[in-house]
């Protein structure tokens, strides 16, 4: 494992804590040539308008873009299922040559007869940008003719990563917003949540915390979403950010040209979520109802599960944990969550982490962690072996990497089914991690097994 | 939930595939080069396209799936991609050292007009290729065709690329297996070493996609065919190419090229498309069938007989890729089932004409449709119920809502494991696929069946 070289070019993006100087290279395009983890423009826009449920969301390109993103993520909806249909143009080869215009065209004003949906929104690909479709234009055709908002989502793969995806989702929300030709009234108390995806529920959970805090929710961008409450979000007081960052474009286009303030949270782990709320609270003030509230529901939900978390601490102290995510953002609160649980950060790397994100990150670890940016899988092992992790944590793309290696694994992507914010979903993630970490199935591992005749032999 | 989606009456539509029963070229590519020892496979387009494929080919084979990406921008979009794909080799076969490079194009490098034979050319004048190594690449744009093309693009272009010549017989029978399984590959070479023949089978994903946990994360694990052995496959007395979508191009190609005699055949699923393999692999080798090969049909007949009652007259719908499908619907029609509804995402104009041949029995009365998608599928279901739905996971939806007993088969299984150890072709595959077909029919009958019918013995 140690005879893997470290790509020249990836030097500067992979760093030890304690033996040199800090400066993460970061936010440069992959390398070519590289196995990286990373996706596209597209895979970010799509990421993000996925959940609203009653909206047509129309693949303009190849089938394949469609296929890879029909259903694979679990955000839940309380009512209508557009969203988890696949839909695409399919473009053929003639298509290509004299342009896809026309059969998108089609394609719209069939599926909005039969659907009804509330809103379009249609997802340029690669290929779209190459051909030089106007779908400006027949977005706008189609708005008129069939009276609802149609919305192109410029998500050529391309032209950048998926955090460039997450800029074009905002886009297409705020134009959604806007769309909202009401005057604007700011209802008192109230909030959106940003950048909440309802996997697993999660949405359900945030909402019910501030609803018991006397806490109005406007919208929850784009948790179980709908149209309608998408275009309501310039109502709120304040916007409410999770952690992702990915929809911060448009709390800071909604800072701008509304004047609603927003603020970023991250509702993982205790620490973070009571931070959370507090902030929220202490933001409206002016009804000490709301403090009070947030105080009590607080103390209650933290005093019922702490001693869940006790025990299976028991068994986690001092083992060592991996994780490799999206965004850095996330790594934070996932770092004080495993604190925790009594484990320690051996290493730290996202696809998309800024300067100062690593600067965070740099200052939250122990020495000798190894911080990395947009890294491969090869580093990945390299590293998670070296240090001996006894978990890591990632998406679909790690977990054989892990499960090959003998170390537990837990999802903190797309694919899981159970939701890990709030407080009970600290019981969830804890639970997970003790699932995986104290499995007997490692013991079984060839790297871990005794010698026969042993004891712990198999 | 699809459902609530689905109308029952079935309208024409021209410019729309909604939940498509097909993807793209490029991840059959991906898979073919999966399946050469020591290979690399490299998507020549941006990160996007790659990380979907590398993503759902994890899904369905739980392994680390390795690939790198020429990862274009903006800039490789309008001036081609050749630096990018010089410069993705040069990183390639300093980093992850492997012994092949298979390229794939995606759409946007199809469509910008990227000459990969010629880069690919220079890249071995400028000695960018190390001595020794190789590139292999093939064309995949994919709005023609679906991921079983590609596979198949792939497959002809390591033959016509790697092989040489010699003049002297190896011996050997090609045996080109088709987009299946790992175990289905594991299983043609068994049969083959049953009838004492050697057999250079390519590509051959068992043992790398099927791979035993080691404790270590490996990029080439044991098992694919050597370089070795596609070099000489142009030495070989014959070839065989299972299933006519993914396999007769490479063999007839390298029957023009190198004058190796060749034979289109079934997948061999089910009974008689085992005996005309067995009898192809007999005749192309000059052998006689052995007594164990006997045994295992005979075996697999007999189950047939005993569990006739159950099989007798059921209806059955099937989507699927092509190759998979035919040899499917054959089978069970010889079992006494009677497919009603089939269909492929994949065009081709043969489809159709081969299905009525091996449904010839029922006349009119069988609906089949190339290309289609899962939605028509689900209309055709609605006006006509069936007892058993066979098609890879996204069926579920179709089962659930229609309450039907349903196998899963083809690609991508998500939500299941078996697929990658347990064959579907041969007698034993044969057995294999039949057992859970009565399982899933039986289950529902004990399910469904009232207390005093509620039976011990079936
Ligand atoms: S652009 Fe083409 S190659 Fe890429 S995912 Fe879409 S269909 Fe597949
Ligand atoms: S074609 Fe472009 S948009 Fe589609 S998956 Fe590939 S990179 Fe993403």
């Amino acid at each position: 494992m140690t005879s893997i070289s470290v790509l020249k070019q990836r030097e500067n993006q992979i760093y030890q804590k304690g033996n040199q100087p800090f400066k993460m290279e970061c936010e440069t395009k992959s390398l070519a040539g590289a196995v990286s983890q990373r996706a596209c423009v597209f895979c970010g826009s799509r990421v993000v308008l996925y959940p609203i449920a009653d909206a047509l969301h129309l693949i303009h390109g190849p089938i394949g873009c469609a296929s890879y993103t029909w259903d694979i993520r679990g955000a839940q909806s309380s009512g209508p299922e557009l969203h988890r249909m696949s839909f695409s143009t399919d473009l053929s080869e003639t298509d290509i040559i004299y342009g896809g215009e026309k059969k998108l065209k089609k394609a719209l004003l069939e599926l909005i007869e039969k659907y009804s949906p509330k809103a379009a929104f249609i997802y340029c690909t690669c290929i779209v940008g190459i051909i030089g479709d106007d779908v400006d234009a027949i977005c706008r055709q189609v708005e008129d003719q069939t009276g609802i908002p149609v919305i192109a989502v410029h998500s050529e793969g391309f032209k950048g990563t998926k955090k460039d995806g997450y800029k074009a989702a905002c886009d297409a929300l705020f134009s959604l917003i806007e769309r909202n030709k009401a005057p604007r009234v700011t209802l008192p108390d109230s909030i959106n949540i940003l950048g909440e995806f309802n996997i697993g529920g999660e949405t359900w959970i945030i909402k019910k915390y501030y609803e018991s805090m006397g806490v109005k929710v406007v919208s929850v961008i784009t948790g179980d979403g709908r149209v309608e409450e998408v275009q309501q979000a310039r109502n709120a007081a304040l916007n409410v950010v999770q952690c992702s960052g990915s929809v911060i474009h448009l709390a800071k286009q909604m800072e701008k040209d509304y004047g609603i303030p927003y603020i970023r949270v991250s509702y993982f782990g205790i620490e973070d979520t009571s931070d959370a709320l507090y902030q929220v609270a202490v933001f409206f003030d002016k009804n000490p109802e709301i403090l009070k509230k947030t105080q009590d529901m607080i103390r209650k939900e933290v005093q019922a599960i702490v001693p869940r978390l006790e025990t299976m601490k028991k068994d986690l102290e001092g083992k060592k944990a991996a994780i490799y995510v999206g965004g850095a953002f996330k790594a934070f609160s996932m770092i004080k969550a495993l604190k925790t649980l009594g484990m320690e950060v051996v290493l730290a790397g996202s696809q998309t982490g800024t300067q100062e994100d690593y600067e965070v990150l740099r200052q939250m670890c122990n020495e000798g962690t190894v911080i990395l940016d947009d890294s491969n899988p090869l580093e990945l092992a390299k590293y998670s072996v070296e240090k001996d992790a006894d978990l890591f944590i990632g998406g679909v793309k790690e977990r054989p990497i892990a499960y090959k290696m003998g170390i537990g694994f837990c999802d903190h992507n797309h694919e899981r089914k159970i939701p890990l914010v709030g407080f009970e979903g600290m019981v969830n993630f804890a639970k997970e991690v003790h699932g995986t970490v104290t499995s007997p199935v490692w013991d079984l591992v060839p790297r871990r097994q005794k010698p026969a005749g042993k004891e712990g032999a198999i | 939930m699809l459902l609530r989606h689905t109308p029952k009456e079935i309208k024409e539509r021209k410019v729309l595939s909604v939940n498509p029963a097909k993807t793209c070229q490029p991840i059959g590519a991906m898979y073919a080069g999966l399946g050469i020892h020591g290979c690399l496979p490299h998507s020549h387009g941006s990160q996007g396209c790659c990380a979907y494929h590398r993503s759902a080919l994890t899904r369905h084979y739980r392994e680390p799936i390795m690939a790198a990406t020429s990862s274009f921008t903006e800039g490789a979009s309008v001036f081609g991609g050749q630096a990018n794909l010089l410069q993705a080799l040069l990183t390639i076969f300093t980093t992850y050292k492997p012994d092949v490079v298979a390229v794939h194009t995606t759409c946007l490098s199809e469509t910008i007009g990227d000459d990969v034979n010629q880069i690919v050319k220079k890249a071995y004048k400028d000695g960018t290729i190390p001595e020794g190594k190789y590139v292999v690449h093939t064309s995949t744009p994919s709005y023609v065709g679906s991921h079983v093309t590609g596979f198949s693009n792939m497959v002809k272009s390591m033959a016509l690329q790697l092989a040489e010549k010699t003049g002297k017989s190896n011996g050997k029978v090609n045996i080109v297996p088709g987009f299946v399984e790992p175990s289905d590959m594991a299983e043609m070479k068994r049969i083959a070493a049953m009838l004492g023949i050697e057999s250079i089978l390519f590509p051959d994903t068992s043992g790398i996609l099927n791979g035993p946990m080691t404790g270590k994360f490996n990029m080439y694990p044991k098992g694919g065919v050597s370089i070795e052995e596609l070099k000489s496959i142009g030495d070989s007395i014959g070839s065989i190419g299972l299933g006519a979508w993914a396999s007769a191009d490479p063999v007839r190609a390298i029957d023009s090229q190198f004058k190796v005699p060749c034979q289109v055949q079934d997948l061999p699923i089910g009974l008689l498309a085992t005996d005309r393999f067995v009898d192809a692999l007999r005749t192309a080798a000059g052998v006689s069938v052995p007594d164990t090969i006997n045994q295992e049909r005979g075996q697999l007949l007999d189950v047939i007989s005993d569990m006739q009652p159950h099989l007798y007259g059921k209806k059955v719908a099937i989507a699927g890729d092509p190759d998979q499908v035919i040899a499917l619907t054959e089978f069970l029609v010889t079992i006494g089932m009677k497919p009603v509804h089939i269909v492929t995402g994949t065009p081709g104009k043969a489809f159709t004409k081969r299905i009525k041949e091996v449904t010839a029995r029922f006349g009119d009365e069988i609906n089949v449709k190339s290309p289609s998608d899962l939605f028509h599928l689900h209309q055709l279901i609605k006006n006509e119920p069936v007892d058993l739905l066979i098609c890879n996971t996204y069926g579920k939806y179709i089962a659930r809502d229609e309450d039907i007993p349903f196998v899963r088969h083809g690609f991508p299984i998500l939500d299941r494991v078996g697929h990658s150890y347990f064959p579907t072709v041969g007698y034993k595959g044969g057995l294999h696929f039949l057992e859970k077909i009565l399982g899933a029919l039986m289950d529902r009958t004990d399910r469904d069946a009232p207390e005093e019918r509620f039976e011990l013995v079936e």
